[in-house]
C-alpha cells in the first residue's frame, strides 16, 4: 500500500519535505492556509549572504514539488488518530482536488461549517508550520503604525521586491537610515528571551542594499551585539563597514518619536562610548524577528504536542530526534521548532524527510 | 502620524474605574502649588452626583519620600496601610488619588503584596502593632484624573464652555504631559498604557481641544526628584523643562495640561525663570504657555470663577487661554481673597507679557 503523508504548511521547509517524500514514491498532500505557497521567503527580495534572489531558490524548491497535491488556502480545524494511521481536518477553499473528495462523508468534529471540511487521511505527518514576524507596534514606543517612517524589515524587502526606489512617507530618498536589531528577540519585556539568529544578518545585507540604492546616505544599524555564527557572515559584516561605510552602534533605542517634518528621533545609549545618544534620521526600519505560528498552538493542542517556554514545538530530543515528536508518525522540520535561516530550514527539511522515509519504510515503525 | 496607531494601542490598555463612593487621599505638595485642583475635584465630583469621602487624619503615602531614596519600601507600605485602614474603616472599597506618585506607590505595593503575600502579611503586622488598624486592600484603585476621565462626557454635558477659540471656531491646541508615576511602572494601570497615555487626551478630545504630540512629549517635565530635590542638581531640572518647551513650540501649542503634582509645577514655573535668565518665552506674542491640572480645566469648562479655581497663582498668566475660550474673568479680583482682601500683587516678570 503507498503510504500518504500529509504536510502542514507550504514554506521553504514544508515544500522542501514534501518535494523530497514525493519523489521517493509516497502520496504527499501540502496543505497551506494561505492562497500560495512559499512562506515567508515569498516575501523576501535577495537573500543573506550571497545575495540569491529568493524567487529562485523557491523556483528551485518548486521544480521538486510535481508530485505532491498542493492545497491552498485552507485551514487544519482537526486531527485525530488510529493505531498508526492519522487524519487531518481541514475547512476552507480548496485549490486543488476540490472536487474529488467532495463526497467524502463530513466528520462530526468538523463544526460550524461541515459542509466545506475535507478529510484527508495520512500514515503520518510533518508539521512544517513555520513562524510569524514579531508584530512590531507591541514595542510600543518605537512607534510602528504610529510614526510614518518606522517600517519593518519585511516591509522593507517588500519595496525591494517590487524595483521600485526606497522613498520616505514624504516621497523623498532618505538621507539618513537607522536599522534597529532584536525587535521582538532577546526582550524580556515583550516576553520573548530567545534570539531570531537572522535579523542580525539581514540587518547587515540590509546595510548595504540601502547604501548600493543611495550611496551618498548615512545608514546605522543599531545593534546589542552581532551574531555573525554562519559562512560568510563575518565577511558580509565587514563588507558592510568597508566598503559601505555603514555605522554600527552598539546600543538599544530606548524610544523614537516624530519631527515635524516626519523625520523620526531616536534616542539610544552608545555603550561602548557610555554615553547617551540622539539622534535623526528619514527612516527606521525594524527587524523584526520570529514567533510561533498562531496556528500552532491549535495543532499542538489536537496532538497534544509540548511546546517550550518560547513557545515553540518541542521535539522528542532536541540533539538526537530533532525532527520527531513523541507521538509516531508526528514529524517537524524547519522553523517550528524555533527561528532558523532558509538553508538550514532546507537542510532541516531534508533530514525530516529522510526521517519519515525511515519510518513509514520499517517493518516496525518507531519514531527515528 | 497615523492616529488610528494610537488608537489601537489605546484599546489594548482599558482601565477598570469605580463609578462612585470614593474613598480620596489628598497629595502633600498640590495645595501649596496649585490651592484650588483638589478642591475643584470635589467640587465637580458633587455636582456630578458623586459620593467622595475624606478623612482628614490621611497622612502622605510617604512616596515622595521613597523616590527620593530617604524613605525605606518598607515604612512606606506601612504608611499605605494605614491608608487602607482608614478607607476601611470609613466602609470604602474604592481609592483614589490625587497625586501621580501616590498612586504609582499605592499601584507598587498592591503589585507587591500581590506577588509576595508574607510581605503583605508582615506590614499587616508592622500596622497592627503600631496602631492596632486592620485593613481591606481596595476593590478599585484609581488616579483622580482616571475618574475625570471617565466623567468627561458628563463635564462637557454640564460644561459652559469648549477648549475653542470662540473668535476662530478652531480648536485650542494642547500638549498633555503624563505624570511618570501614573503609567510608566505599571502601563496596565493607566487609561491607554505607558507610551501613548490617553487619559488626558480622552478630556482634551472631548471638551473640543486639539491634542498635540511632539518629540519630548515623554522627557521628564524637569520635576525628577532628586534632580530638584537636591539643590546641587537643579539646572538638570531646568534643563529638563526648557527641553520640552523648546521641541513643542514648533507647533505653537496654547495649553500645557497635566496630571502630577510636580509637572504643572515645573513646566508653569521654569517658563518663568527660562524668560528671566535668557529672556525666551515659549507663547505667542511673547506670552508663556500657560499649564493647568486637568482639575482647573474642568472647572473651567464647567464655568467656575478662574480665580476661584487658584489660577491666579500660576507663574504663566492665564488670560490669554481665558480670552480665547471666551471666559469672562475681572482682572480687578485677580489678587483678592476669599474676603475681598488684596493677597498682594507679584511683581511682574521682566520678559513674559503679565496680566
Amino acid at each position: 500500500m503507498e503510504h500518504s503523508v500529509i504536510v502542514i504548511g507550504g514554506g521553504v521547509s514544508g515544500m522542501t519535505a514534501a518535494g523530497m517524500l514525493a519523489q521517493q514514491g509516497f502520496n504527499v498532500t501540502l496543505l497551506e492556509k494561505e492562497a500560495e505557497t512559499g512562506g515567508h521567503a515569498a516575501r523576501w527580495d535577495r537573500l543573506f549572504p550571497d545575495r540569491k534572489k529568493a524567487s529562485e531558490v523557491l523556483d528551485f524548491i518548486r521544480k521538486g514539488m510535481s508530485r505532491v497535491k498542493v492545497i491552498t488556502g485552507i485551514t487544519v480545524v482537526n486531527i485525530t488518530r488510529n493505531d498508526k494511521e492519522f487524519t487531518v481536518v481541514t475547512r476552507g477553499q480548496v485549490a486543488d482536488g476540490g472536487s474529488q473528495m467532495a463526497d467524502i462523508p463530513h466528520p462530526a468534529s468538523c463544526i460550524p461549517h461541515p459542509a466545506s471540511c475535507i478529510p484527508h487521511p495520512a500514515s503520518c505527518i510533518l508539521l512544517a508550520t513555520g513562524y510569524e514576524l514579531f508584530e512590531a507596534r507591541k514595542k510600543e514606543e518605537y512607534g510602528y503604525g504610529i510614526y510614518n517612517n518606522v517600517i519593518t524589515s519585511a516591509e522593507l524587502e517588500d519595496k525591494f521586491r517590487s524595483g521600485s526606489p526606497i522613498l520616505t512617507s514624504e516621497g523623498k530618498p532618505p538621507a539618513r537610515i537607522g536599522i534597529v536589531h532584536c525587535v521582538g528577540s532577546r526582550d524580556e519585556k515583550v516576553g520573548n528571551l530567545y534570539c531570531s539568529k537572522v535579523c542580525c544578518v539581514t540587518g547587515v545585507k540590509q546595510a548595504i542594499e540601502l547604501k548600493e540604492m543611495y550611496p551618498a546616505s548615512e545608514v546605522f544599524n543599531f545593534y546589542m551585539d552581532l551574531r555573525m555564527f554562519d559562512r560568510h557572515f563575518e565577511e558580509l559584516y565587514y563588507e558592510a563597514q568597508q566598503k559601505w561605510g555603514v555605522s554600527f552602534i552598539r546600543g538599544r533605542l530606548s524610544e523614537c518619536a516624530e519631527n515635524p517634518d516626519g523625520s523620526i528621533i531616536v534616542k539610544t545609549e552608545d555603550t561602548l562610548t557610555g554615553k547617551p545618544l540622539k539622534m535623526t534620521v528619514d527612516l527606521l526600519v525594524l527587524l523584526t524577528g520570529f514567533v510561533p505560528g498562531r496556528g500552532m498552538a491549535s495543532i499542538s493542542a489536537m496532538l497534544g504536542l509540548t511546546t517550550g517556554a518560547d513557545g515553540f514545538t518541542n521535539s522528542a530530543d532536541s540533539h538526537t530526534l530533532n525532527n520527531s515528536t513523541e507521538i509516531p508518525g508526528i514529524f517537524l522540520a524547519g522553523a517550528v521548532k524555533g527561528p532558523v535561516s532558509i538553508s538550514e530550514s532546507i537542510a532541516d527539511a531534508r533530514a525530516a524527510a529522510i526521517q519519515i522515509e525511515v519510518y513509514l519504510n520499517s517493518d516496525k515503525p518507531g519514531n527515528d | 502620524m497615523k492616529p488610528e496607531g494610537k488608537r489601537l494601542v489605546w484599546n489594548e490598555y482599558q482601565k477598570e474605574i469605580a463609578n462612585d463612593n470614593y474613598f480620596y487621599v489628598r497629595s502633600c505638595v498640590r495645595q501649596n502649588f496649585f490651592p484650588a485642583a483638589e478642591k475643584t475635584f470635589l467640587r465637580y465630583m458633587k455636582e456630578m452626583g458623586r459620593n467622595v469621602f475624606e478623612n482628614p487624619s490621611h497622612t502622605t503615602c510617604s512616596g515622595i519620600g521613597y523616590h527620593s531614596d530617604i524613605v525605606p519600601f518598607e515604612t512606606a507600605m506601612t504608611m499605605v496601610a494605614r491608608q487602607f485602614a482608614l478607607m476601611s474603616e470609613a466602609g470604602y472599597e474604592n481609592f483614589v488619588t490625587s497625586c501621580i506618585t501616590s498612586f504609582g506607590l499605592y499601584s507598587e505595593v498592591l503589585e507587591t503584596w500581590e506577588h509576595f503575600p508574607a510581605v503583605e502579611e508582615k506590614i499587616r503586622g508592622h500596622l497592627r502593632n503600631a496602631t492596632g488598624r486592620e485593613f481591606v486592600k481596595p476593590k478599585n484603585l484609581a488616579h483622580a484624573s482616571d475618574v475625570t476621565f471617565k466623567l468627561r462626557k458628563d463635564i462637557s454635558k454640564a460644561g459652559k464652555y469648549r477648549l475653542i477659540n470662540h473668535i476662530t471656531g478652531n480648536p485650542i491646541r494642547v500638549v498633555e504631559h503624563i505624570g511618570c508615576h501614573y503609567s510608566k511602572m505599571f502601563p496596565s494601570k493607566g487609561v491607554g498604557g505607558a507610551e501613548y497615555p490617553y487619559v488626558l487626551i480622552g478630556m482634551i478630545e472631548e471638551w473640543g481641544g486639539e491634542v498635540i504630540d511632539y518629540p519630548e512629549r515623554r522627557h521628564c517635565c524637569g520635576f525628577g526628584f532628586r534632580q530638584y530635590l537636591v539643590k546641587a542638581n537643579r539646572g538638570y531640572s531646568v534643563s529638563s523643562s526648557k527641553k520640552k518647551f523648546d521641541s513643542m513650540k514648533p507647533y505653537k501649542p496654547e495649553l500645557i495640561l497635566t496630571n502630577c503634582p510636580g509637572c504643572p509645577m515645573f513646566l508653569d514655573r521654569w517658563q518663568y525663570a527660562i524668560s528671566e535668565m535668557e529672556g525666551t518665552t515659549y507663547g505667542e506674542n511673547g506670552q508663556g504657555i500657560p499649564v493647568m491640572t486637568y482639575e482647573e480645566l474642568a472647572g473651567l469648562i464647567l464655568g467656575y470663577d478662574p480665580w476661584d479655581l487658584g489660577l491666579q497663582v500660576h507663574q504663566v498668566p492665564v488670560e490669554p487661554l481665558l480670552e480665547k475660550m471666551g471666559i469672562p474673568y475681572d482682572p480687578a479680583k485677580k489678587f483678592l481673597d476669599i474676603n475681598g482682601n488684596s493677597m498682594g500683587k507679584p511683581k511682574p516678570p521682566s520678559s513674559m507679557k503679565f496680566y
